[in-house]
């Protein structure tokens, strides 16, 4: 029997729930991974990811030599390559010099609109808190973003609006002690598993009533005492519909509304227009299911509401959050043991990079870039003269790839994302990589977006250095080193200092920002010196179990749910809503819409994953279809289909199921090989910036198997 | 709620919480009752019964992880009666299943002074390791039946129901329904399973290969799809040459 060398305890990388595992190490190699059943966040239970999805450290094409192109890139012409024959392996110093002189020469040519980058949710609060120290301090842009553009964006900003503060407001595990839940645009079984549990055991063994509000029959409806199955978009009519029951039936909390809320009285009369009738037409849910809906969780003693990315990534986005927010102020269902407003973060950091500042418009802690009091703060510390960091908010995610063109954005730097998979209208996004002067990828794999990359930088997986994540429900735990970096790859923290030292020689910077830390827990305690919310958290205190924030103090205890008292904003604002129909609506010649997301054992572009044994459990692209469009389209469960979009094409293997509902596919984005996102459009929610990834308009038609780009063998699936 | 109950375990008188087992009385006492099946974070059921001890009054030996605790009780964790039971037990186990990566049952072996070898005639149980999924292998000649991976897979933690027992008495297993492969089951590859199990019938697929002297090197070579992949790439460049 095998015997572990050590057993290390840390947090899991993948998804926003932060379970706590152990890893069983033996000589650097990690066999098994379990997890303490007293453990606060997961009771010893995990999903496949956790338990066996860490074999990507040591997977043979993993890139852990820095690169160099061999073939000098120029912009409009730049290539991927895949091939580590078209890399030359470097030294970390070759590295480093050459990117930081490409950055300066472009810098200095250009300016600080021409410098850009990509911070990571995967990343810890560490990495991310410095990448995006080096290009506001040493650059001076507000050009940072990461993927909560992608995910939550929508949710953060409506939730900023309403309450003034964007994270769950309370723990995941108080679940338990709701009466009522909604679950809507969130499929938890696949994408939170752990959370997935406790929402289970909330029904089975603690006799909650669970809503669910969904265009697809996910998992979690059979636990449901109602299901509510809308039309993609329509989202704001049926829980407009809802809060229009609300009034007219007096459900709603007047004490509540009275003390602790303004603008109410705008938000009712915004209601009148949304009766039953008016949300069944546009959702085609029957109006008694939401009238039933609206009575459950108003007169619910603890009504929660949860979601996911079904509700932001939408062109309203904004408004599906701030209709699910209203609700939940309409009952007072908020700042009390389990009840809240509740949306899932995905990655298992992106809570804690939007913590740290990786965001175009605020500096760590949500100070707002364009106020002169937070500029000064930072500019204090990071000893930049006073007026030297930029005021102007940076580009988002999708911006900054609209404006690379000569004049705007030239030089990127990507921090373990994958645009090339994970942003929309993929063919649009190719044209702009292709773009670019100078492309830095850091990163563990050559994935899609790194394969554009003038220099690969090989960062350490997060087994391979320490830190901290922050989960969904605002608990920073921390991250281990529990094997030496494999071959020469370094944590991203110490590249980044590395690199920003370069620049700044280079730049003749009188002040250094300062990047000599000798452990992440010192880049915690710098941030934790400027964001209050942070300010008790030091190393020592979360050993053993993680500090949700706010912790203001060092004998702070944490806060495991929000707005007890007082809403950060004072009073949290009713908005009033108008319905506003998705980009693209179906029409003859583009019938279906299509949804997309994640599967239980992928994660997003699959630079991990798809490194993994996980790809053996789910080998290939798969569309969910509903029996009755299978059969009208002449689709067999197994065939191959083709895919069309106003933007693209793509061919892959149906399967019927109804999983999803009728006029709904549905299409996991984690695969090269029928991409996804070359069908999805670009359109944004105008606040948020976040794209449409849940309703673009399709055509399925069959197509033969030699259509399919790279078949695998059928992996037989029994899972719902 | 917080009623209390005297209770005497192994002469020693106590104050404990009404509704309170017996294996939960005895550790509030410092005394040590042995258990296999049983584990803090799942239901108790009594299987193994290793638990067992003499009560008062009672005709039969009592299962102190489940049996509850009443007023006046008078428990025995260490009579002769109960260390010839737990004994059997521990010489039943061992002729017919394959104890060598169950150190906790290999101590209790020592420590109740058993015989493995008591019934020589006992079939031993050797199923053929079922290695049938990328994550993990179930070798049932180490399963002692103690039913918890069954229950992480249902209620106790992850509501997939995909295994339970199959067959009765001598042949009973634990095993998907209609013995079909886990992937083809409702299995979602949590292995909660392989957290729970004591003996190392369940175990991840990467520890059982370097079990069997595979390096990390061999056993990371490649993923299958990768595999597969290669193979078609390689198979097309043959073709076209």
């Amino acid at each position: 029997m095998l015997k572990a060398e050590k057993v290390v305890p840390t947090t899991c990388p993948y998804c926003g729930v932060g379970c706590n595992l152990e890893l069983h190490v033996r000589d650097d190699f990690i066999y098994k991974v379990t997890s303490p059943f007293n453990s606060v966040v997961n009771h010893g239970n995990l999903c496949v990811k956790g338990r066996f999805g860490f074999d990507f450290i040591y997977n043979q094409e993993r890139i852990t030599t820095p690169l160099i192109r061999k073939q000098p890139q120029k912009p409009g012409q730049r290539t991927q390559a895949f091939d580590r024959s078209e890399w030359r392996e470097v030294s970390w110093d070759e590295a480093l010099d050459y990117t930081a002189d490409r950055l300066v020469e472009i810098y200095q040519r250009d300016g600080s609109n021409a410098m850009a980058v990509y911070c990571c949710a995967k990343a810890t609060n560490e990495d991310n808190y410095l990448l995006q120290k080096f290009f506001r301090a040493v650059f001076r842009t507000n050009n940072v973003d990461h993927c909560t553009r992608l995910c939550h964006a929508a949710s953060v900003v409506a939730l900023q609006m309403a309450i003034g503060s964007a994270a769950m407001s309370n723990t995941a595990a108080e679940v338990k002690d709701c009466d009522v839940f909604i679950l809507t645009g969130s499929n938890p079984t696949e994408n939170h598993p752990i959370i997935a549990l406790q929402m289970k055991a909330a029904v089975q063994k603690y006799g909650a009533k669970l809503i669910v509000v969904d265009p697809r029959r996910i998992e979690m409806v059979n636990y449901a005492t109602l299901y509510l199955p809308i039309r993609p978009g329509s989202d704001v009519p049926v829980f407009s519909a809802m809060a229009h029951v609300i009034l007219k039936e007096n459900l709603y909390n007047r004490q509540f509304i009275e003390q602790r809320t303004e603008n109410f009285e705008a938000f009712a009369a915004s209601m009148e227009k949304f009766t039953p009738e008016f949300a069944e037409q546009i959702s085609g849910v029957d109006r008694q299911l939401i009238i039933e809906a609206a009575r459950m969780y108003a007169t619910a003693r603890n009504g929660a509401i949860f979601w996911a990315l079904g509700i932001p990534e939408s062109t309203h986005g904004t408004a599906n959050a701030l209709s699910l927010i209203n609700l939940a102020l309409l009952t007072g269902q908020v700042g009390r043991k389990g009840t809240g407003l509740n949306p899932l973060r995905g990655q298992n950091n992106v809570q804690g990079a939007s913590d740290s500042g990786a965001m175009p418009w605020h500096y760590p802690g949500y100070q707002a870039v364009d106020n002169e009091e937070n500029a000064r703060r930072w500019e204090e510390a990071w000893h930049i003269e006073p007026g030297g960091l930029n005021r102007q908010r940076g580009l988002t995610t999708t911006e900054i790839l609209a404006a690379v063109h000569p004049g705007g954005v030239r030089a990127l730097y990507i921090m373990g994302e994958n645009p090339m998979m994970s942003e929309p209208n993929l063919n649009h996004t190719r044209k702009k990589m292709e773009e670019l002067e100078f492309l830095v990828a850091q990163d563990l794999f050559i994935n899609e977006s790194g394969a554009f990359a003038d220099v690969f930088l090989p960062a350490t997986s997060w087994a391979e250095k320490d830190g901290t994540f922050t989960n969904t429900d605002r608990r920073v735990q921390r991250v281990r080193q529990v094997i030496p970096p494999r071959g020469q790859s370094r944590p991203d923290w110490e590249i980044i200092c590395d690199l920003a030292k370069r620049v700044e020689n280079r730049l003749n910077r009188a002040h250094s920002a300062y990047w000599n830390y000798r452990h992440p827990s010192e880049i915690l305690e710098e941030m934790a010196r400027y964001v209050p919310d942070y300010a008790g958290i030091r190393y020592d205190r979360i050993e053993k179990v993680g500090l949700q924030t706010p912790v203001p103090t060092l004998d702070h205890s944490g806060t495991p749910y929000l707005y007890g008292e007082r809403f950060p904003r004072g009073r949290a604002k009713f908005h009033p809503l108008e319905y506003t129909p998705n980009a693209e609506m179906p029409d003859e010649e583009y019938p279906l819409v299509l949804s997309t997301g994640r599967v239980l054992e992928h994660w997003h572009g699959g630079t991990l994953t798809r490194h993994s044994w996980m790809d053996d459990l789910f080998p290939e692209a798969l569309m969910d279809i509903h029996p009755a469009d299978a059969a009208r389209l002449g689709v067999r469960d197994g065939s191959p289909v083709r895919v069309t979009s106003r933007r693209g094409s793509i061919v892959l293997r149906a399967k019927v199921t109804t999983k999803t509902n009728i006029g709904v596919v549905f299409i996991p984005f984690h695969f090269r090989e029928a991409a996804a996102n070359l069908l999805t459009t670009d359109a944004v929610d105008p606040q948020a910036k976040i794209p449409e990834y849940k309703a673009a308009v399709v055509r399925v038609t069959p197509a033969s198997d030699e259509e399919l780009t790279a078949a695998v063998e059928s992996q037989p699936r029994g899972r719902y | 709620m917080s009623e209390t109950i005297r209770i005497t375990i192994d002469q020693q008188t106590l104050q404990v919480q009404a509704g309170s087992t017996i294996l939960q009385a005895a550790r509030q006492a410092g005394i040590d009752i042995p258990t296999i099946c049983y584990h803090d974070y799942c239901t108790a059921n009594g299987l193994c019964r290793i638990c067992v001890v003499e009560v008062e009054g009672a005709r039969t030996l009592q299962p102190a992880c489940v049996a509850q605790v009443h007023d006046g009780m008078v428990i025995y964790t260490r009579s002769e009666r109960v260390l010839r039971s737990r004994r059997t037990i521990l010489e039943m186990l061992a002729s017919s299943v394959d104890l060598s990566e169950a150190p906790e049952i290999q101590t209790m072996l020592q420590q109740y002074h058993s015989d493995s070898h008591r019934f020589p005639d006992a079939e031993v149980r050797h199923p053929p390791v079922i290695d049938d999924n990328p994550m993990y292998i179930r070798d049932y000649a180490k399963c002692i039946l103690c039913w918890r991976c069954v229950q992480v897979c249902a209620e106790d933690a992850q509501y997939t129901f995909a295994i339970n027992f199959s067959g009765r008495g001598y042949e009973t297993q634990i095993s998907t329904f209609y013995e079909i492969s886990m992937p083809e089951s409702s299995c979602v590859f949590c292995g909660q399973c392989v957290g729970v199990c004591p003996t190392g019938a369940l175990k991840p697929k990467r520890q059982w290969l370097l079990e069997m002297g595979y390096t990390p090197d061999d056993i990371m070579n490649l993923t299958r799809s990768q595999r597969q992949r290669r193979k078609r790439r390689e198979e097309a460049a043959a073709r076209t040459e």
